[in-house]
Formats: C-alpha cells, structure tokens, sequence
C-alpha cells in the first residue's frame, strides 16, 4: 500500500475496500488510523438522534395528551423483561466474539457471533408474539400508535443487525474478508449491535416501566 | 496489494473530460462542482416559482393563477430554495471542494459515501418537482408541512414531498458525516486544529449541527407520512394527536437549519476578504469559539417560530433570552469582519463587493431577528410579511450574496479562467438593488399587517407589492449576466494562473484546476492561511 495510490482507482473493482478506502483518501491507514469506526459512530450518534425525537415525542405526548376512555399505558411485562435480559446477553456474546476474532480464533469467534444472531432472531420472536397478543392495534389510539412506531422503529434496527451478524460470521470462514488483523466489518457489526441494545434498554425504560 | 496501472482505470473505469461530471466520480472536486452546477439549475427552477410569486402579488386579486397552484408554487419555491440550492451549495458544493484542501488531503474522509450523498439530490428534486406533474397536486402546505394543514391538502403531493426531503436529508447526513471525519482525521500530520482555515471550523460546526438536527426531522416526517398513509394520529387533533409536538421537533431542526445555511457562509466570508483586503483575519480564536457559541445556542432556541402556538411563558422567556443570546458571538464576528477589512488595502472587486454586501445585509435581518425573538414584538408580526422579509434578508441577503461572492472568488480555481468584473460588478449591482427593493418593503408590509401566504390582499398594500415585484424581476434579470459570465469565461477567458488573488490558503498553493490527487507531490503545509502583510505581499514559506 503506497500512499501514493492514484485516487480514482477507488472505483476499482479490483481492491479491497479497505485498501480502496486508503488509496480514495490517498493516505495510508499507517498515517491516520482507521477512522471508518469514527464514522459509524458520528453515524449513530444520528441515528441516537431519531429515537431521542421519538422520545420525546412520546413523552410529550403521555404529559400533554390524554388518554381516551377505556385504554391504559399499562403493558404486559414478563416477555418485554426476558426480551430485554436477552439482548443484553446478545452484546456480551458479542464482544466475546470480537474477543476471540482479535486473538486470532475465528472458529469461536463464528459460534459466539452465531450465538450472537440466534439471540436477536429470539428477541424479533417474541417482539412479534407480542405484537399478536396486544389488545390495541395501530391506530387505536395514540399510545397505541407511538408504541408501534418505536418499537417497530428499533425492530427494524435489530432485523439489520442479525443481517449484518449473519454477513460477518460468513466472513470469518476461511478465505472470508475477516481475520484476526483485519476485522473491520465484526468490529463496525459489533458497535452497532451495543447501540442497538443500549436504545432498547431506554425505550424498555420509558416505554413499560414509566 | 498490487496496483495495475492507474491510466487503465483513469481510461477505462472514471470517464474523463465533461463526461466525468455525470459520473458516479469519487474525485471530491468533480462532486463540488456537481453539486454546484445542480444546485444552480435548482436555484432557477426556484426562482422561476418566486417570479411567478412576485408576479401573483403584484396585483390585489388571486388573477394570475388558481390559489391551490399558488400553495403549490410556494410550498415548492420554499422547499427547492433551501434543500436543493442553498444547503447543497453552501455545504456540498464549496465544503466539498474546499475541505480536503483546507486539511491537506488528497479527498474527502469517505469518498463513495460522498458520491451517495451527492447522487441522492438530482432523483429527489426532480421527484419533488414531477409531483406537480405526477400526482396531480404538489404539496400545498408550506416547506413547513405544518398538520393539519399538510394532513388536509391533497395526500399523494404531500407524501412525495416528505419522500423527498428524506432523500435530502439522508444526502445531508451523509455529508456532515463526511465533513466531520474528514476535518477531524484526515488532517495532515502536523497541522493542529487552530491553523486551519476558518471555513473548515464553519463546516465542522454546521456538520455538527446536520448531524444532531437532521435526523429529528426524518424522524418526524416519517410520523407524519404514517398520518398521511395509515392514518394515525400522531399530529391530527381530531384523532387524539398534538400538532404542537410537530411544530417543536420541526424546529429542532429547521432553527439548526438556518445556522446549516448561514455558518458555512461565515466561512467562507471569512476566507475571502482576507485575501482581498490583504490583511490577516482579525480575532482568529474568537471566530472559532464564535461558531461553537452559535452551535451550542442554535440547538437551545427553537421555540421562538412557535410563541403564538400556546408556549407556555416559562418557555417563552427562555427561548427570548436563548434567542437574543446568539447576538452576542454573531456579532463578535461582524467586528472581526470589520476589523480585518480595517486599514485594508482593499480590492473592491465582485467577490468582495458581494461580502461586502452580506455584511450589510445580514446585519441587517440579524437585527429584525432579533427583534422577532422578543414575545411582544413577535406576536405583532407573526406570520406576516415581516418574517418573510426578515429570512430573506439572512437566506438570500446572507447565504445567497456569499455563493455569489464565492463563485467569483474561486471560479479561476473551479476553471482556471477569471470572471469577466464588468459582467461581475453589472450582475452585483442589479442583484444588490433588486434584492433589498424585493424585501425591505415586504417589512413594512408585515407591520401594518399582511399575512404570508395568502394570493389576495388588502388593496392598501398594493404599492409596496408592486415596488417588492419590481426588486424581484431584477433580480430575475440579474441572473443573465452571471450566465453570460459564466459560458464566456469558461470558453474564451482570461487565463487566471494557479494564483490570480496572491492566497495562501492551501487550495491557491497548486495548479488551477488542480490535478486529480489535488498536489503533485506532497501536500504543503500551511500554518499561516492568513498571514498577508507579514511576509513582504509573498506567500509565506511552504514547508512540503
């Protein structure tokens, strides 16, 4: 990698993206680190930004607007709860994962990341089950709307990030674009994944315990 | 990793010449210069809707079109000026070209999501502009989308309208994205923060600002689409919803918004008098933590564009004195800009007549604005005419006035060719009178109260439209010897050199246009981008 890499070949086919991305800033990763992490990051901070309006668009709503007659904030509790205890499982699996893909054992580091997925896939399920035993449906009312709206919001969310875990456990097959030096897409996977679950632990906050 | 020869893709992969403009090109200043180019074609379909405006308004009655096509041609005038024109412009066009630059590299942090953000504008504008056409009805109800009134308009128009401001502002996003790793990482070794140039602060503080703000608004367009499409009531009273909520996360956005137009016009301001008063920039580390001050301020103030929708007083109080607050570091560089142009030896030429002229035009709209922070006053003149004269004289008086001066500045750099200054200093002076001919009145207006929006009016303010229409039709007319300008000067001008205005900023310090990885060699490192008059008039030593 030389950082005298012509810029336009970043279109190239040829190239990894890593290398690409070098060549298209036309300085070595040796010389500036790897800011593509930064950039997802400065990416979630925005993305933080759509829940945080959201929130406050419900809360707003449960202090100013009243409740019609005959329906109630109260939600069902037990299923929510197991939901939340197994995506905070899910980011520790994670990290081991990212753990074991460092040190340079991606055979573990693919079961914890497939551990990892079949824990978001449990979480979608018993999201949808919940979503079938409601006794209010989208546009009952506004508490009904909001409810979908987040819910469904970070659903969406954590059906990308079983994707995104499924993509990179392939990549840590032999061959695979992730070893134990270059691992950008577990690593950028894996940052999203923790933001994924530290939204839902605040809307589990305010949205069934509140 | 092995590199085939570079000539092969340059040939085979990255259309050259013209061509590359309609590429999907990763060159940073190939997508300056489409943005630039695309948001001027979106500046004249905007302003052909502002004429047929001024042209509705220039008589009492609703004579010239139907007023549904009146809410339409505003909605969309609003919304095309400040999504296709000035955001993409004064962001992407100049940030674009500028930055990389600016922080010595050879292209932006991230160079394919560039392209994206770029290459999301030209299919959301015409999908914006085809829903007239399309859909059968443009939106109607403002580029604020207020419910109900955008609950109530024609819905397919209205959704077309929120499909594409999501466009623009996922564009936007990716963007700011972009500046921010780009100025904060890519950063040449050796060169600290405080040396760079005061562009590259501005676009950091705006990007900051798009990156915070932005997302609210996606966030809550897609709530109001819900109310369109599925009919829930988030926004709609009669089904339980709050209108007010809307109004408070639209202006978590749209009050950043004004600061994502104006802050990149600060900078470049700032770059272009110094050069052309041959003077350094004056209170350097008081205009960064100016630009800070207003991020910081910009974010806290947006409930002032609601003190008549039933805030309660706490919040009015708050929001007067947030509001009245950003006076304070706006005006800090308002002295710095007169400070640098002090004792100049000053260069009245078309760039700087048109800073010159944002100078006195934004003073201007900053003080009706900050009148209109003030709940009493405000309350007079709420939705009237007043508001529409005063963001006029910010958005097109402030933002508008520095693209002007900005393309005369850099167009030797964009083509290696100067702008001819007769055409230059003809197209200034018709903007300069038809501009403030268009919108000092329109405060007069406000005052003795004629409401905004309306295709009718009172026939006692018959006049001033009519003085108001005569400003705008020069302003139409002042548009024809930029273009004149522009096509002559790019076929047969007067060849400008790499260095035409003695800069010393990073960009003038190569060839003009400059070659694709923007330096032949090494990027130079400049620690002084404003020291004119302390090297003998040369440009300070380079260290390479």
């Amino acid at each position: 990698m030389t950082s005298t890499a012509p810029l336009q070949d970043s279109g190239s086919p040829n190239l990894s993206p890593d290398a690409s991305h070098a060549a298209a800033a036309g300085q070595d990763h040796a010389e500036h680190g790897d800011f593509r992490l930064f950039g997802l990051a400065t990416f979630l901070v925005a993305d933080g930004m759509t829940f945080a309006g959201f929130f406050a668009a419900y809360l707003t709503f449960r202090a100013v607007n009243p409740l019609q007659e005959g329906s109630t904030y109260e939600l069902e509790l037990l299923l929510p709860t197991i939901n939340t205890v197994v995506l905070i499982i899910s980011s520790f699996t994670f990290h081991r994962a990212g753990k074991e893909c460092r040190g340079g054992n991606l055979g573990a580091s693919r079961l914890w990341l497939a551990i990892t997925g079949a824990l978001g896939a449990i979480f979608l399920a018993g999201q949808m089950v919940e979503y079938f035993s409601l006794p209010f449906s989208l546009t009952d009312n506004l508490f009904a709307s909001t409810f979908y709206a987040l819910t469904g919001f970070h659903g969406l969310h954590v059906t990308l990030g079983v994707i995104c875990i499924a993509i990179v456990a392939l990549q840590t097959r032999r061959g695979g674009r992730i070893s134990a030096s270059d691992h950008f897409g577990l690593e950028a996977a894996e940052l999203y994944w923790h933001f994924v679950d530290g939204i839902w632990v605040v809307l589990y906050g305010i949205l069934y315990l509140l | 990793m092995t590199l085939a020869n570079p000539s092969d893709f340059n040939g085979s992969l990255q259309p050259q010449g013209w061509l590359r403009y309609f590429s999907f090109s990763l060159d940073h200043k190939v997508i300056g210069l489409q943005y630039l180019v695309c948001g001027f074609l979106f500046y004249l379909v905007g302003g052909a809707l502002a004429g047929a405006i001024r042209t509705e308004l220039a008589t009492p009655l609703s004579d010239f079109m139907p007023r549904d096509t009146y809410n339409e041609v505003l909605t969309l005038h609003g919304t095309v000026m400040i999504f296709l024109w000035i955001v993409p412009v004064v962001n992407g066009a100049f940030g674009n070209y500028l930055i990389p630059f600016y922080v010595g590299a050879r292209d932006m942090a991230f160079p394919r999501l560039n392209a994206v953000a770029f290459w999301l504008i030209p299919p959301a504008g015409i999908l914006l502009i085809s829903s007239y056409f399309i859909a059968g009805a443009a939106a109607q109800s403002g580029w604020t989308a207020y419910p109900p009134l955008s609950l109530t308009t024609p819905a397919a128009g209205q959704v077309v309208w929120i499909l594409s401001v999501l466009l623009l502002g996922g564009s936007s996003i990716f963007g700011g994205i972009n500046f921010i790793a780009t100025i904060l990482k890519l950063r040449r070794p050796g060169l600290k923060l405080m040396q760079l140039p005061m562009y590259c602060w501005a676009m950091l503080g705006t990007s900051i600002l798009v990156v915070l703000s932005t997302p609210v608004l996606a966030g809550t367009l897609i709530l109001l689409s819900f109310d369109i499409i599925a009919h829930t009531g988030f926004f709609n009273p009669s089904l339980g919803g709050n209108v007010v909520v809307y109004q408070h996360l639209f202006w978590f956005y749209s009050h950043p918004a004004v600061y994502i137009m104006v802050l990149p016009a600060f900078g470049l301001v700032s770059e272009i008098l110094p050069v052309h008063a041959r003077k350094p920039l004056f209170g350097y580390t008081t205009m960064v933590y100016s630009i800070m001050a207003i991020v910081f301020l910009g974010l806290i103030v947006w409930a002032h564009h609601m003190f008549t929708s039933g805030t309660p007083p706490w919040m009015r109080l708050f929001f007067t004195i947030a509001t009245s607050f950003i006076a304070v570091p706006t005006g800090i560089k308002f002295f710095n800009w007169l400070a640098t142009l002090w004792g100049g030896k000053i260069a009245l030429n078309s760039a700087m007549l048109f800073s010159c002229a944002f100078i006195v035009n934004f003073v201007f709209g900053g003080i009706t604005g900050v009148a209109l922070a003030q709940v009493p006053f405000d309350i007079h003149v709420h939705d009237t005419y007043f508001v529409v004269g005063h963001f006029h004289y910010i958005v097109y008086g402030g933002t508008v006035f520095v693209i002007f001066s900005s393309l005369y500045h850099w167009y030797p750099k964009f083509t290696g060719r100067l702008l001819n200054e007769d055409l230059g200093r003809l197209h200034f002076l018709l903007t300069f009178i038809g501009f403030n001919l268009c919108f000092a009145p329109q405060h007069w207006l406000g005052l003795n109260g004629m409401p905004r929006r309306v295709a009718e009016y009172d026939p006692t303010f018959t006049t001033l439209n009519q003085v108001s229409s005569v400003g705008a039709l020069l302003m139409a007319i002042s548009t024809i010897p930029l273009l004149i300008n522009v096509v002559v000067t790019a076929l047969n001008g007067k060849p400008a050199g790499d260095n035409p205005w003695n800069a010393l900023t990073p960009e003038w310090l190569t060839s003009s246009p400059p070659p694709v990885e923007n330096w032949i060699g090494e990027a130079p490192l400049v620690t002084e981008p404003y020291g004119y008059g302390q090297h003998h008039g040369q440009p300070q030593e380079v260290k390479a």
